[in-house]
């Protein structure tokens, strides 16, 4: 035989190693990308990088075929056939700015509402949404609203902070970890790094999550849950630990609303409000001087329980009390509750044991002293080591923000929010509760700026934006009495209304990285026809301009009229910042940039520094000077470096003043980007071990929240259990106040805005024939896609190129299907054609399927006959965006607090059908690939390494 | 047919892949895949990468599987898979050309392209299913182990590691030297019972599974409940502790 081949164990693998952050999905990982020869050989985790510490997930190792991908858009594009078709021409950057500079020009002039500009999976919401108040448009919104704005909005109305970007689980320390409904595309690599260091150190993990896959997969126990359930089981463990006085009594005194006294006179207009002094401060009884109190006084022993008389007579009792009487109420027993849960009782009640069982008896202490907000002492640190973690399965449901209430409530009577083992919220979180913004755009101007930013927080409904004859004053009805605390927009209304033209008729509709007429919509095909239909009076489209930034073919291109070609995510400068969706950690806050590590091969812009450009020529004030020229001539990295939103406080907050020696506040340094480089591409700031814990009570914590400008000033954050705002919108809803409802939204206010958290039936399921329509359906993301952008890739498509509709095995049996038939799925709003797969981990109640491999038909530059649109399917197409009528209106498919869309409300029934030419339905004409794209290849023979294989020989 | 070496080298290198901690998360298939393709077998093919039918050469592959009953009772594991450098490897072994090869110094299991003719003959004798054959190059591939990676004087020592081993965002992948005892992969493996895929073969892999952990079976719903105490309630049924207790903010 022949001896051992000479091989080289040390070839080149680059000419350069750059830095920059991951794009592949919204974790927004540090990475190191390696080039040679001009290309891109290598993307790997920065070890140093506080997301993800050198490791990096299947998306993000992919990256490379994303950046070479063929889908690439190379020039702005001018439609010049019917909109739906593809057909373009391609234009030069200045005419395609001029375009959109005279659309946006003139409605600004006259009505700049007629201007809605929503983003998607938009990175750089703290420029787009300030854009938008230089325009003087109220209409701005990301994708929040159809994503995650429950999760958000419930936690900051009741802990000051959320999961995933706001907070974390204490992964080195929990010994109980809960995880619900997450998205397994998300947040992606510390949740598989924190729970494999839960698994090492032998810690308990239970998933509650209607399907068994990725992360369920290795937890200790899965909690099958009926879907829209999880707020009636998490109310039974609450249930378990009063009825047990397994609840932190003396957590609860020192850090929440529970001991302040709550007025009790029924049909008065402060009924359920808190009973405050002359100050405005809330009120407790004292046991110590047996008087009334200033409840946020250092020194006061609340009483807890019991009916306290108030200086009017007026009865008044401890939010405490009212919490424990509704919990322990038999109503919530895990008896009464496992049916509707689809779960054993005597399970719920030994989880309700293990909990009270690790916070109480397996307490952490750590040695470190630390000072509270009254500046008193502590010489330890007490840990209540039970974790949790909620995302979407919890929000995408209309009762999820009460939901996701509940869960934060259940964390804080045990007493493990913000404590060594539990719950942490990263820097700059906690904020007040709620945060102290309020929405922009209760006046609004030709040719003026909003007074602030469109989005906010609002605490009663004076803060609701209406017309003063009481019609909205936003396209998608947001902080309207049908989304009063939509702090994040209802992205999924925007083109339904704006077609009807309810509440008006816009002009021009603004979208960056938003596929709307696809996987991002509900009612797809229904939403496909209104941005094609036309004004019959006029013959124009009845959304009459669409202009859309995306840096692939997607299929929304085809449906827009002018498209501005983004950049790839290692083309670009970004920015990662505090003002936005923050990368943080527990124990210190972190920024990062993007920088571009290859210049674009295509006539390309980065859209943030288009936007700018377009401001500019639209004379916007905060992006142009005095006389006119641009603010920022370098685009977005001179915005990121130069940009102050208040004096000292920039989109970056590390590498500040002028020798770069300052964090977040301090003068504009002009090297700050160089210094981020020089970082590897990040910045991060330890806090010291006395500030790590209990930040919303922590002195020096507060203290460096304020330098940072994090918080406007040092007091206590007291969590909000019981939470004040809701009980405020629900007076109004009883015909207290100035500010009144609609008659036909009386009730739904009434029953929904609840003080403390409760469960209702989702509304679909309530309003459909239960019988007709008997099963569950959701979707769920695969690990290796980030919604529709992972099945475009070549490495990607080959892991998973088509899906499926998984059922129970059981389930299945007993109607008679197997695995591998083909199914009609019929919903509310429409059917599909679908192949099944059986499994056995999944509610039998529940079907199921990856979300957005569905393609449509040629786009992507996918070849038309493609799996994923002959085989793939959408669930989209069930999903309205409307509810079933009630009472003869149909209201939005959609929490009736945030305006959360409620993807996972869905009622379906299957049947089974003859397979015929095993194609799924609905099917649709093929896109054409846009003029500029090239075929793509059918070998993909890609190497960066210089050296190809010797005596390769081709077939 | 090729020789294995006369006398093993002082290393056994191979990997520990934990099957109590691994999501299903496929980094180790991709990253496995971008460092390859323009690594020591470059390029890892892909055909038909925007067509249907897509496939490509992979050195790495992650399955999942449900076993053990139904509903509850089943469990869902996810097993990636790829070569385990076997101590007697018959993929070796059947080479016709002496292009499959085991080196001697270190025990890892490579192919010389420059003498495949691309007869499979080692896909069918290898029963993990770890060889990859590249259409239209027309010879075979297969996980390398990084070695143009571990050895690499090029990197710093800390990236001297296997890409999939890197890139494992749950730590469920260890890269070491099985001839040592004291190695990270020795001792994991005697600690965590370690086991050999398949043992019938006598392949003896050199790498080796971690079994999921007793721990993570579906726990039983014994009737545990926490004590409800009695007789220190009020009349309203609330605790006598919240009424008498007096604790200061």
């Amino acid at each position: 035989m022949a001896s051992e081949p000479a091989i080289d164990l040390s070839p080149d693998v680059h000419d350069e190693v750059k830095y920059t952050t991951c794009y592949m999905c919204a974790c927004r990982c540090g990475i190191r990308v390696h080039l040679k020869d001009g290309l891109v050989r290598y993307i790997e985790g920065n070890p140093d990088h506080p997301i993800n510490k050198g490791v990096l997930c299947g998306k993000g190792s992919s990256g490379i075929m994303q950046h070479y991908s063929p889908a690439r858009l190379k020039k702005p594009l001018k439609r010049v056939g019917p909109r739906g078709e593809a057909k373009f021409e391609e234009i030069e950057w200045d005419e395609a700015l001029e375009i959109a500079a005279k659309w946006l020009g003139d409605i600004r002039k006259t009505d700049p509402k007629k201007l809605a500009f929503f983003t998607g999976r938009d990175q750089s919401q703290s420029l787009t949404g300030w854009w938008a108040a230089q325009y003087g448009t109220p209409n701005f919104a990301a994708h929040g609203g159809f994503c995650s704005v429950n999760m958000a909005a419930a936690g900051l109305y009741t802990i000051g902070g959320s999961f995933w970007e706001f907070g974390e689980p204490d992964w080195d320390r929990a010994k109980y970890f809960m995880i619900f409904g997450v998205a397994e595309d998300h947040d992606s690599n510390p949740i598989k790094t924190g729970m494999g260091k839960l698994k090492a150190r032998g810690s308990k993990i239970v998933s509650v999550n209607p399907v068994r896959t990725g992360y369920s997969a290795i937890a200790d126990e899965w909690v099958g849950i009926r879907p829209g359930t999880d707020g009636l089981f998490v109310m039974a463990l609450i249930h378990e630990l009063l009825n047990a006085d397994k609840v932190d009594l003396d957590y609860l005194i020192r850090y929440t609303n529970m001991p302040w006294l709550v007025i009790q006179d029924e049909g008065a207009a402060d009924h359920g409000l808190f009973a405050r002094d002359a100050d405005g401060n809330p009120l407790c009884y004292d046991k110590t001087s047996k008087k009334l109190a200033n409840a946020k006084l250092p020194e006061v022993a609340p009483a807890m329980v019991g009916e306290f008389k108030l200086k009017d007579g007026r009865k008044a009792v401890p939010a405490f009390q009212i919490l424990a009487e509704r919990y322990m109420d038999p109503q919530y027993s895990p008896d009464a509750v496992a049916k509707t849960c689809g779960l054993k009782a005597a399970d719920i009640r030994r989880i309700a044991a293990e909990l009270a069982r690790v916070a109480f008896e397996e307490t952490i202490e750590l040695d470190v002293e630390w000072t509270d907000w009254a500046g008193r002492k502590h010489d330890k640190i007490v840990g209540r080591p039970v974790a949790m973690h909620a995302m979407r399965g919890i929000s995408a449901h209309t009762n999820g923000f009460h939901t996701c209430r509940a869960i934060h409530t259940l964390q804080v009577l045990l007493g493990s929010v913000e404590c060594p083992g539990g719950f942490r919220f990263k820097p700059p979180f906690p904020k007040p509760i709620p945060p102290g913004q309020k929405p922009a755009g209760k006046t609004y101007a030709p040719n003026t700026p909003l007074p602030g930013m469109p989005l906010g927080f609002t605490t009663g409904p004076e803060d609701l934006l209406l017309e003063t004859d009481g019609t909205p004053v936003r396209i998608d009805k947001a902080y309207s009495w049908e989304a009063p605390i939509a702090s994040h927009g209802l992205m999924h209304m925007v083109i339904t209304n704006a077609w009807k033209g309810d509440p008006y008729k816009i002009d021009t509709l603004v979208m960056y990285m938003a596929n709307m007429s696809w996987n991002s919509t509900m009612n797809t095909k229904g939403v496909m026809e209104m941005l094609t239909d036309k004004d019959p009076a006029t013959g124009e489209y009845k959304i009459p301009h669409i202009i859309y930034s995306d840096a692939y073919f997607s299929e929304m291109v085809a449906y827009a009229d002018l498209i501005l070609p983004d950049t790839t995510y290692l083309e670009r400068w970004d920015c990662i910042s505090l003002l936005d969706r923050p990368i943080c950690e527990a124990d210190g806050p972190a920024d990062a940039i993007r920088q571009p590590v290859v210049e674009p091969d295509r006539d390309v812009r980065g859209f943030q520094t288009v936007l700018l450009d377009l401001g500019v020529r639209l004379g916007l004030p905060g992006v142009t000077n005095a006389d006119g020229t641009a603010k920022y001539p370098g685009g977005y990295a001179d915005y990121i470096v130069n940009h102050e939103r208040t004096p000292g406080i920039g989109p970056l907050a590390g590498f500040r003043g002028k020798d770069g020696d300052k964090i977040g506040r301090g003068e504009v340094n002009p090297n700050q980007l160089q210094a981020y480089i020089d970082n590897g591409a990040f910045w991060s700031h330890h806090l010291e071990p006395n500030q790590r814990f209990y930040k919303f009570a922590n002195k020096d914590y507060l203290d460096f929240a304020v330098h940072m400008g994090f918080i406007g000033h040092a007091d206590q954050i007291v969590l909000q259990i019981y939470s004040e705002p809701m009980q405020k919108f629900r007076l109004a809803a009883e015909g207290h106040g100035a500010n009144q409802p609609p008659e036909h939204m009386r009730e739904r206010l009434k029953a929904s805005f609840d003080p403390l958290p409760i469960w209702y039936m989702p509304y679909e399921e309530e309003l459909v024939d239960r019988d007709a329509y008997p099963l569950h359906a959701l979707t769920q993301r695969p690990m290796i896609m980030y919604h529709s952008w992972g099945s475009q890739n070549a490495w990607l498509r080959q892991i998973l190129g088509r899906n499926k509709l998984y059922m129970s095995t059981v389930k299945a049996k007993e109607m008679g299907i197997a695995d591998g038939d083909w199914v009609r799925v019929t919903s509310h709003n429409g059917a599909i054609k679908v192949q099944v797969k059986t499994m056995e981990g999944v509610n039998p109640d529940t079907v199921w399927t990856w979300n957005a491999i569905g393609k449509r038909s040629g786009a992507w530059n996918l070849a038309p006959d493609a799996p994923e649109a002959k085989k793939g399917f959408l669930l989209n197409h069930l999903i309205s965006e409307l509810l079933p009528p009630r009472e003869g209106r149909r209201y939005s498919n959609s929490d009736p607090i945030t305006g959360q869309a409620s993807w996972f409300d869905l009622r379906v029934r299957i049947e089974k059908v003859e397979p015929g030419e095993e194609v799924s339905q609905p099917q649709f004409p093929a896109i054409d690939r846009p003029v500029g794209l090239e075929p793509a290849p059918t070998v993909n023979r890609f190497n960066a390494g210089g050296h190809a294989k010797k005596g390769a020989k081709a077939k | 047919m090729t020789s294995l070496p006369q006398s093993p080298g002082q290393k056994r290198l191979g990997l520990v892949i934990d099957l109590d901690t691994c999501v299903g998360c496929h980094a180790c298939a991709t990253n496995c895949k971008e460092w390859n393709t323009s690594g020591h077998s470059a390029p890892l093919t892909d055909l038909n990468a925007y067509q249907a039918e897509q496939r490509g050469v992979w050195f790495n592959r992650v399955f999942t599987y449900e076993a053990g009953g139904q509903g509850d009772n089943a469990r869902t594991v996810h097993f990636p898979k790829n070569c385990l450098h076997c101590e007697f490897p018959a993929c070796v072994t059947v080479c016709p050309t002496g292009a499959s090869y085991k080196r001697a110094e270190d025990g890892i299991v490579l192919v010389n392209a420059d003498i495949c003719i691309g007869c499979k003959l080692c896909s069918w004798a290898c029963s993990y299913g770890a060889r990859e054959y590249d259409e239209d190059q027309g010879v075979m591939k297969k996980c390398t182990l990084c070695i143009d990676k571990i050895y690499n004087e090029n990197l710093p020592e800390a990236d001297r590691v296997p890409a999939c081993v890197a890139t494992c965002p749950a730590k469920a992948r260890h890269f070491g030297d099985f001839a040592d005892p004291d190695s990270h992969v020795s001792r994991l493996t005697r600690e965590r019972g370690g086991f050999d895929l398949m043992p019938e073969t006598g392949y003896q892999p050199t790498s080796k599974y971690l079994p999921p952990r007793p721990g993570a079976k579906p726990l039983s719903a014994a009737e545990v409940k926490l004590p409800t105490p009695e007789g220190k309630r009020d009349s309203a049924g609330k605790f006598l502790r919240w009424v008498d207790a007096v604790l200061s903010r």
